[in-house]
């Protein structure tokens, strides 16, 4: 017995609601990124969760004092916390992440790669 | 402008600065891809099966067999992971999961009150409303008031019970089957499980027109 996903059955429940899984590619691939340093056992699902959860509370307890940067974005929370998780284990510093991000926010428009 | 550049992934253009998550993420990605860290071909794999094969229709087979099979439905209630390895669920074996059933007079909710914890293995990732500040602090404080806002309404006499997931353990509802599908097959059952009535905002599909 299995779980066929009931392929080629005209009553294939919808999958989604109607809901994109993802709504901006950034958010998949901080997904998939995650995803893929869990499977290769630099951090566990439970360690990038409590980073996960420090991150949520941090934009709550900004928004509650009237502070938070940024409105409500779930993947920007997801994303902290994987570049905490990232530090954490010594993956990459800090700093190596943000030349690079400086250097990739300077590219000249249009540029070719 | 080059809008296509022909190998799959979304960049980033000039218009985003060095803090927008467009940027962080590309750096974050490309620095562990150069190390050896990270494997392009394994994230994309990862969200193309997040976005494709797997969500609710997996959950919604479940409830279906469950309803159609007492025996199933009761092992499923006791000891849900091993009912799902055993369907060879694929990803279920880093999750524990919990199956709580609805009845006459009883109806479960699932909320994660501190972050977004949820049954990927069964329902995928879940909808953006379940991650919302609104939906985690509120389904504890005032579920009636939510249900009824999501467009369920609960009778008094209703016993209403809230599940709080954590890392340790993910909580799928089990649904009531709707009445007038008496003899149904498992196909046609699953399509009357929506997503929301196994995370228990919502009650399952009535079979209308049938």
């Amino acid at each position: 017995m299995s779980i066929d996903l009931l392929e080629g059955t005209p009553a294939a429940p919808p999958r989604d609601n109607g809901e994109l899984v993802f709504s901006e590619p950034w958010q998949a691939r901080a997904f998939g990124l995650a995803a893929d340093l869990v499977d290769g056992g630099h951090f566990t699902w439970d360690e990038f969760r409590s980073q996960l959860i420090e991150a949520i509370s941090r934009w709550e307890v900004a928004s509650d004092d009237g502070e938070a940067a940024a409105p409500w974005d779930y993947y920007r929370c997801w994303l902290t916390a994987l570049e905490h998780a990232v530090a954490e284990c010594d993956l990459l510093s800090g700093e190596a992440v943000a030349d690079r991000a400086a250097a990739y926010a300077s590219r000249p428009a249009g540029h070719d790669h | 402008m080059h809008d296509d550049h022909g190998h799959g992934r979304s960049h980033p253009h000039d218009d985003y600065d060095a803090s927008s998550p467009q940027i962080r993420i590309e750096a974050l990605e490309d620095l562990l891809v150069e190390r050896g860290i990270a494997d392009r071909d394994r994230i994309d794999a990862t969200i193309e099966r997040f976005e494709h094969d797997i969500g609710p229709m997996i959950g919604a087979e479940l409830v279906a067999r469950a309803w159609a099979d007492a025996g199933l439905r009761t092992r499923l209630l006791d000891d849900a992971d091993a009912v799902v390895a055993e369907l060879g669920v694929r990803g279920a074996e880093i999750e524990h999961i919990e199956i709580k059933a609805n009845g006459p007079g009883v109806h479960n909710v699932v909320v994660c009150t501190l972050c977004s914890c949820y049954p990927w293995a069964l329902l995928g990732l879940p909808p953006n409303w379940y991650k919302s500040p609104e939906y985690r602090a509120r389904m504890v404080r005032e579920p009636r008031a939510v249900l009824s806002e999501m467009g369920l309404e609960l009778g008094p006499d209703t016993e209403l019970r809230v599940w709080d997931s954590s890392s340790e353990t993910r909580f799928l509802v089990l649904p009531e089957r709707p009445a007038g599908t008496e003899g149904w097959p498992v196909y046609r059952l699953a399509e009357l499980v929506t997503r929301d009535s196994m995370i228990g905002v919502a009650r399952a599909a009535e079979p209308n027109g049938q």
